[in-house]
């Protein structure tokens, strides 16, 4: 009696949990497949009846591709850019010698905590007719009337690389401060320059972590319509936002439904892809 | 270190600098703005006052929200965390078939965008006919708080060793008894720490979010989404200034709460 309890107990603890993903996400996921099959007749009613019509529209308009290949594109785009903008810092915090090192870090993470929604419309007040740039620019003179620079792609990609690059840094700072510092030293006293140090051991040892920020940050991206809506013109629909335009607005279920799959099946086979080559864990790390 | 004005540590220096001023200068603006005295939330200043707090206050629709978003944040931080508590204390201390699917199953909600976990739950719960629209948002923000919550204690519970708990088992206390006496107050500042997190990703969340409200009932992150479609009203600011006090201001007194109490320990 006491084995077998010994033994149930780990399940009576996974219990509450192991039935919400699976009430919650895994369940509903599998529903959406199947609600993409359904019919939905003119009067708005959806008929449990197998159709692809919903499938065949979703393969056949060339719109669907063309939105599904801008938020792609907007996703390489963040990615690189905040690639490009976290590595540095990063190294630098895992480096410096600044006695508040600690405090530093705080203030890298502190834009986690504070709200996404109102680090997207912020950049409103900088890049909008009314904005600080523009007010700059006319009170310098170099400038008569104000410069467009909202509501296009630029503000779109500078709205989620704002967004997002914190996850990058810390992804890298994690994987960086792993780094066993006398294999630096070794390097450098075998006659490698710092430059050459750095590319052949630092920045090797690092990509693990540079390969977790990028996933990252690329799902994030690649799932967002908030920040297009708020920074974007009508040119810089993500499909995310066309789900929810679907979904919530045409009230279409159906065709949502295969959007959310497609949407789904692209992301994840970038996680896919990313698993051949590097473990989870790495991502999670930063989170631990 | 080599010296003189151009080194490569201090061309570091100075990106990592940019970096900091390209994170908080467009925060610190929203701040500023909040305390503008003129009608409208841009520049320029026109003078310095608390006029738009004051309005915030007055604003039925805003204090709603932000009642529910506060009831919405509390229920999944304890629901989430107590929850993914018992999960964790499973994987960690206990041994199972099939351990790995688990881990993964309960951590994989991360990596699913956040559109599809909307789109999925919101359509599987009118299918069942379950129209309660904040027990809606509730089910919804566990499922999107509980990852966190899970690598937060997980990587705490790694932490704590089992020779304490075994030390008590062997003085004769029982597996409840050493749970409730020793692991559970080495676990306290990690729940806390998930408890942090659940509330302030519940507080913040707006993609999925957008998915799970019905027409009447807005959290402050939806209402702020819903207010912006006219224009940047002075209110939006005010509401940022505050909402940046409370997510940053929370943490950092809890962090000192538990140092503080840390230190009275020892």
């Amino acid at each position: 009696m006491a084995v077998t309890g010994e033994k149930a107990r780990p399940w009576i603890l996974l219990a509450p949990s192991l039935a919400a993903v699976t009430l919650l996400l895994v369940i509903p996921t599998g529903f959406v497949v199947a609600y993409s099959f359904w019919q939905r007749t003119i009067t708005g009613l959806e008929v449990p009846e197998l159709n692809v019509a919903n499938w065949v529209d979703v393969f056949t308009d060339g719109f669907y591709y063309a939105i599904l290949w801008q938020s792609l594109r907007y996703a390489a785009i963040t990615t690189v850019a905040c690639a490009l903008l976290g590595y540095i810092p990063a190294y630098f915090l895992v480096h410096t010698r600044f006695r508040n090192k600690a405090l530093l870090i705080l203030l890298l993470l502190l834009p986690f905590w504070i709200s996404y929604i109102i680090r997207t419309l912020s950049w409103i007040h900088i890049l909008g007719a009314n904005g600080i740039v523009n007010y700059a620019l006319q009170a310098l003179g170099l400038s008569d009337e104000p410069k467009h620079m909202l509501y296009i792609e630029f503000s779109v990609i500078m709205g989620f690389v704002h967004a997002f690059l914190p996850y990058m840094i810390l992804n890298i700072y994690v994987s960086l401060e792993g780094i066993d510092k006398s294999l630096v030293d070794a390097a450098r006293s075998l006659g490698c320059t710092g430059w050459q140090a750095f590319r052949e051991v630092t920045l090797p040892l690092s990509l693990p972590g540079l390969a977790a920020g990028s996933l990252l940050v690329f799902v994030l991206t690649g799932g967002s319509y908030i920040t297009p809506m708020i920074l974007g013109g009508p040119d810089n629909a993500m499909f995310a936002g066309i789900i929810y335009e679907t979904i919530i607005v045409e009230l279409n279920w159906p065709l949502g439904s295969a959007l959310s799959i497609v949407l789904l099946v692209v992301l994840g086979s970038v996680v896919v892809l990313y698993t051949r080559f590097m473990s989870l864990s790495q991502v999670y790390k930063s989170f631990g | 270190m080599e010296r003189g004005l151009f080194t490569a540590w201090n061309g570091i220096r100075f990106f990592t600098g940019l970096v900091y001023i390209f994170t908080f200068a467009p925060i610190a603006v929203v701040v500023l703005l909040s305390f503008n005295d003129s009608m409208f939330g841009s520049f320029p200043m026109t003078g310095v006052g608390l006029r738009w707090f004051g309005e915030l206050a007055n604003n039925e629709a805003i204090v709603r929200a932000f009642k529910t978003s506060l009831l919405l944040g509390s229920l999944t931080a304890v629901i989430s965390t107590a929850i993914g508590v018992g999960a964790c204390i499973a994987i960690v201390r206990y041994d199972f078939p099939g351990k790995e699917l688990v881990n993964t199953l309960l951590v994989a909600p991360i990596l699913v965008p956040e559109v599809v976990l909307g789109v999925a739950l919101l359509l599987f719960l009118k299918w069942l006919d379950f129209s309660r629209s904040f027990g809606v948002l509730l089910l919804g923000h566990v499922i999107l708080t509980l990852p966190y919550v899970v690598l937060v204690v997980q990587a705490r519970l790694y932490g704590i060793r089992r020779v304490y708990e075994e030390a008590a088992l062997s003085l004769g206390a029982n597996r409840m008894q050493a749970f409730l006496e020793i692991t559970m107050p080495l676990l306290m500042p990690a729940i806390f720490a998930g408890m942090l997190f659940a509330l302030t990703i519940s507080f913040d969340n707006v993609t999925a979010t957008m998915f799970w409200k019905s027409a009447g009932l807005e959290t402050v992150p939806t209402q702020i989404f819903g207010m912006l479609r006219n224009s940047i009203s002075p209110e939006i600011n005010a509401l940022g200034t505050v909402m940046i006090v409370i997510t940053v201001g929370l943490p950092l007194i809890a962090g000192g709460v538990v140092r503080y109490f840390a230190r009275a320990r020892t």
